[in-house]
């Protein structure tokens, strides 16, 4: 299964961190440390593949990509494929770009719930549950429109409220 | 604004939105400037949250979760928080409190229960979004109490209409089974039916890929409970074209594949054509690694798979040609011929600039490693060690130093060349595995009597180099050079040499526990010398000494050959040494004792000062009397009455037993003697020893253990090669029994000299700088698989015991739980009667299972606090049974139809799963 799901800027710090096992937040923040600072010494045009044993414990594995900023991490065990982790890395990151036109670090730090929203959409309890972009961003535009009705009328209330008030 | 409490209207108007906070964040340098910040925000945040406006409650915990998760702000306080938003109308609200509760809750949060109900109202709603919320949340947050509650809502999700929500609930059930395994014969039955429904929607494709996966996750930790599905995964390998699908059923195959001979039969083929057709690297490597790990036994599917781990070798993409060596990596144990087909890029790999790719390639060049071919390949590694980074270094020196140690020096034939190359190894500038050098020098001088001369030159050459003492890291390495210099210096051809290089100023860079081998090894080559003199006087008291000057490569030849025959080297060797020993020589020896080590007779370390005591102690007695016997020379007639000699004779004698290896419970098969209790209470010692203080020092640790009564335990279980000299008697007589009981010895060695040159010498520095080419041709030609006979040199005898030497590996522990899973499986695929039987203790009638019961049963398990709300659920659970029986009838009688029809698929699991087709 997929254990984590991990974006991190090139200066460490992390811009999302998914565990899929409940995992305590200290132990979070040592495995992002420990995941950057194996990172950040990879040099240039090498495998996207790191053996995990030594630091996240026995079969683990961590497929990562580099887009402009942003290290976008899977960490998984055996019962995944090494290449398919890097095909959903590839979908989550074209998702993104569907939903934000050139997506640069920004948008994702500015858009942390819809982050986590693409990717729950992706994966869920470690499994994976889509993989076309497509359909993940249809669910995603309901799922927006959703937040967005509610925002509405909490406004208008809000506004209402004060005219009253 | 808002002192007395509450947040003002004003405060949730002007509230900061989330990307209020991040936009702060950013601003503020990181720093004291940021934190104060955040702690205001917090402070803010703590007062937003307990508002009555749920608008104000959901921005602020949005703030909070994002501050958890990447901040990693403790936010426990806001449980109740989240769980009160999840029951929001709104969806933005709901989804908040979500998010909220499944990156933050732990498993003893204690509001974790009340979301119990929520998350059963959401996962019935009939919104799909606000269902996959609940679901998502459940799949991280499941604990025992909310598995066991949501099971049967779960369970209805199973046939859900909308394969949105289907999926995921499929994906879900596995955190389900994993905290209530029971949940497993109610949704079993369901989870088989979702693996059957191939080829319907369009949407079917996810929907497989979760419900395989699950399988595939299942089938990890216990795979035979899924033999009985075969039929199932077999249809879908060969029907399925969706590559997310096809990788899973390749990895649930390659574990069922390793138990059922038969099957693999019939699947290998089906994957082999995948391998041929698929154009996804991802299907193809899958197929690969199956067929390489379980499927290896059927040569035609092994080469196929072998020509598409060529492909990936030679592709021009990195990660590929990584997956390729990985590949070869599992071929490697059942077909070493695929990596010898491919050596060239193996070894070209060796210098790839990807440390991945080096490390792999490592690997598999360790894999070819026999012992035919152990002295080229360590040649040519140890080339590649000097060109290496320090990492990667040290990354070659480890795995050659384990596998040639590997069962006792298996590969190793010619130690000679096995203990010069470890020499070499120290001296490699980066190298920082002194401890395991060290190890093996020691061991293998002990288990390898023929070896001792050569590791005595390979201990003095490393000794005798002032330039080694300044590197940290191979001080280890010096310790077991001066020891086994100290240990074996009969075999020495200048023992004065070793002593001074033993006592050599530089020294002093050594850590106190090192400098103490080296005094201690200065003492024994000491007592050599002079027993080696006094004796030959003895000897040969009429002929006068002749001074002979002493160069370093003055050779004995004779007598080495000599020490390596018999054990009673001394007394033999003495004619031959009576150049050496001339009464100036030894006198001189004496003064540089005394001289350099007096100043450390006070010495702050303790063990250094104890051992200097001795060693000078020993120097002056033996001073005083060699000078006066010299002046009434004619006097004496008998030298061995002298005081001295009988000292180092007797001292001699104490050093001059073996070491041997020592099993981890060698100490048990000592008879313990008449008279001797050893369960008595020793308490009585601790009054006595009230007032001791024992100094704790590094150095201690060689001598000490053998006084501290601080557990009765550490007694007896100190049985360690370091141990001191006191009981060298009696591991030597342990030993020599150990030996006659357990004949475990190779063949006998004779004139190992005549073969020394058979091989080139490890340290050969034109051969180091070779390019790549030669190194292919060179590794060709040791590669080659047939064995040669190796009739010219026998290999010397490694003495082994007959247990594991280092400590056993402990032996995995499976997880209760999958145990669990696993049997309940069994238990639903054998029929339901079946496992009401072996479910129930508490005597339900069998064959006639009401679902009520099935509650109350399950209820007599839960604990009362429960038991209202179980009651409240039980007629929905009801449902559910009644459900599920009609489906399970349904579905088994299909399941066995379809079987009955597939006439190839019976023919195959008909011997596998016989008690299935009831």
């Amino acid at each position: 299964m997929i254990l984590a799901m991990i974006v991190i800027n090139n200066q460490g710090k992390p811009r999302l961190a998914k565990f899929y096992n409940y995992t305590p937040v200290e132990q979070q923040q040592h495995i992002i440390r420990s995941i950057y600072s194996v990172l950040c010494l990879q040099p240039e045009n090498v495998t996207n593949f790191i053996e995990g044993a030594s630091f996240l414990g026995p079969d683990t594995r961590l497929v990562y990509k580099l887009f402009a900023t942003l290290y976008f991490v899977f960490v998984f065990d055996s019962s995944e494929n090494e290449l398919a982790m890097f095909d959903l890395i590839q979908v989550y990151v074209e998702t993104l770009e569907k939903c934000f036109n050139n997506v640069c670090e920004l948008d994702i730090v500015l858009n942390y719930s819809k982050m986590h929203t693409i990717l729950d959409e992706m994966i869920l309890g470690g499994q994976v549950v889509e993989t076309n972009s497509e359909k993940v961003m249809q669910a995603v535009e309901e799922i927006s429109k959703l937040e967005k009705v509610t925002t509405a009328t909490k406004l208008i209330s809000k506004s209402a409220s004060l005219l009253w008030g | 604004m808002s002192g007395t409490g509450g947040p003002s209207l004003m405060d949730s108007l002007f509230q900061r939105t989330l990307d209020d906070l991040i936009k702060g964040i950013r601003l503020h340098l990181p720093g004291p400037a940021q934190s104060t910040f955040i702690s205001k925000s917090l402070d803010e945040i703590r007062r937003e949250i307990t508002s009555t406006d749920l608008h104000t409650k959901s921005t602020a915990l949005q703030k909070l979760t994002y501050l958890h998760s990447l901040h990693h702000f403790d936010i426990s306080f806001a449980a109740f928080h989240a769980v009160e938003l999840t029951s929001s109308p709104s969806f933005l609200h709901k989804k908040t409190g979500y998010l909220a509760a499944s990156l933050s809750f732990r498993p003893s949060t204690d509001v974790l229960l009340l979301l119990t109900n929520q998350l059963r109202k959401d996962l019935s709603s009939t919104n799909q979004h606000e269902v996959s919320l609940a679901l998502e949340c459940l799949s991280v947050i499941c604990t025992l109490d909310l598995a066991r509650d949501l099971t049967p809502d779960i369970f209805n999700l199973l046939m859900s209409s909308k394969i949105f929500v289907r999926k995921k609930a499929v994906a879900c059930l596995l955190k389900v089974f994993s905290q209530y395994p029971d949940a497993v014969r109610v949704c079993f039955k369901r989870l088989v039916e979702n693996l059957e429904t191939v080829g319907g929607a369009s949407d079917n494709g996810t929907m497989l890929a979760a419900t395989v996966g699950v399988f595939c996750e299942l089938a990890r930790k216990e795979p035979r409970a899924y033999l009985p599905l075969a039929p199932e995964f077999y249809k879908i390998l060969v029907e399925s074209r969706n590559n997310w699908v096809l990788i899973k059923v390749l990895k649930i195959f390659a574990q069922l594949g390793r138990l059922e001979p038969r099957l693999a039969k019939k699947v290998v083929e089906p994957i082999c054509e995948l391998m041929k057709r698929s154009e996804a690297k991802s299907l193809v490597f899958e197929c690969v690694r199956t067929v390489v790990s379980s499927f290896y036994e059927y040569e035609f599917a092994v080469k196929l798979a072998v020509e598409k781990i060529r492909e990936f070798l030679l592709d021009s993409d990195l990660n590929l040609r990584y997956l390729g060596l990985q590949g070869l990596l599992l071929v490697a144990p059942h077909h070493l011929w695929a990596v010898v087909e491919n050596k060239e890029v193996v070894i070209k790999s060796l210098s790839d600039v990807d440390r991945n790719i080096k490390l792999e390639a490592l690997r598999l060049v360790m894999s070819m490693v026999c012992d035919d071919n152990v002295v080229e390949i360590c040649r040519v590694l140890v080339g590649y060690a000097l060109k290496s980074d320090p990492e990667f270094c040290n990354e070659i020196l480890r795995s050659m130093l384990s596998t040639c140690s590997k069962n006792v020096y298996e590969i190793i034939i010619d130690f000679d060349w096995y203990v010069s190359l470890l020499g070499e190894m120290a001296r490699i500038p980066h190298c920082q595995n002194g401890e395991e050098i060290e190890y093996q020098l020691i061991d293998i001088g002990m288990r390898v009597k023929d070896v001792r001369p050569e590791l005595v030159r390979v201990g003095r050459d490393l000794l005798i180099d002032p330039a080694l003492l300044g590197n940290p890291f191979i001080h280890r390495i010096l310790s077991a050079a001066a020891w086994v210099s100290g240990e074996y210096v009969k075999f020495s051809r200048n023992p004065f040499e070793i002593m001074e290089a033993l006592l050599q100023p530089r020294t002093n860079l050594l850590p106190p526990s090192i400098r103490s081998v080296y005094i201690h090894s200065a003492f024994k080559v000491l007592s050599f010398c002079l027993h080696s003199y006094l004796s030959f006087e003895k000897g040969a008291s009429s002929s006068p000494p002749n001074f002979v000057d002493i160069e370093p490569g003055f050779t004995y030849s004779e007598s080495e050959q000599e020490f390596t025959e018999t054990d009673q080297a001394t007394s033999s060797s003495a004619l031959h040494k009576r150049d050496t020993f001339t009464q100036e020589s030894i006198a001189n020896v004496l003064t540089l004792v005394i001289t350099s080590l007096t100043p450390l007779a006070e010495s702050h370390d303790v063990e250094i000062q104890e051992r200097v005591r001795n060693v000078l102690g020993l120097a002056r007695l033996a001073q005083q009397e060699i000078s006066c016997h010299n002046d009434q020379k004619e006097k004496m007639v008998d030298k061995a009455d002298l005081k001295t000699s009988i000292i180092i004779r007797l001292i001699n004698d104490a050093l001059s037993e073996d070491f041997g290896p020592i099993t981890f419970s060698a100490q048990e098969r000592v008879p313990v003697p008449d008279g001797l209790v050893l369960e008595e209470n020793l308490r009585k010692l601790d009054s006595i020893c009230a007032d001791v203080q024992l100094p704790i020092s590094e150095s201690f640790s060689l001598v000490k253990p053998n006084f501290l009564p601080a557990d009765g335990d550490s007694i007896s279980n100190q049985q360690n090669e370091e141990e001191s000299e006191t009981s060298a008697a009696e591991s030597t007589s342990l030993l020599a029994e150990h030996r006659k009981r357990h004949g475990l010895f190779y063949l006998p060695s004779d004139h190992t000299k005549n073969a020394s040159s058979s091989f080139p010498p490890a340290n050969d520095p034109k051969q180091r700088d070779n390019d790549v080419d030669d190194l292919v041709k060179l590794t060709e030609e040791s590669l080659v698989l047939k064995r040669k006979p190796n009739l010219s040199r026998p290999r010397p005898v490694v003495v082994k015991l007959d247990e594991g030497d280092r400590l056993p590996i402990a032996v995995k522990k499976t997880d209760e739980n999958d145990d669990l899973i696993s049997g309940a499986v069994r238990d639903v695929l054998l029929g339901n009667e079946a496992s009401s039987h072996s479910n129930n203790l508490s005597g339900r009638r069998k064959g006639k299972s009401h679902s009520k019961d099935k509650v109350e049963n399950s209820e007599t398990g839960s604990s009362s606090k429960r038991r209202s709300k179980h009651r409240n659920h039980s007629k929905n659970v009801e449902e559910n049974e009644n459900g599920e029986k009609g489906k399970q009838k349904s579905g088994g009688k299909h399941k066995s139809r379809r079987r009955a029809d597939g006439g190839v698929d019976v023919a195959v699991e008909k011997p596998v799963i016989p008690d299935f087709l009831l």
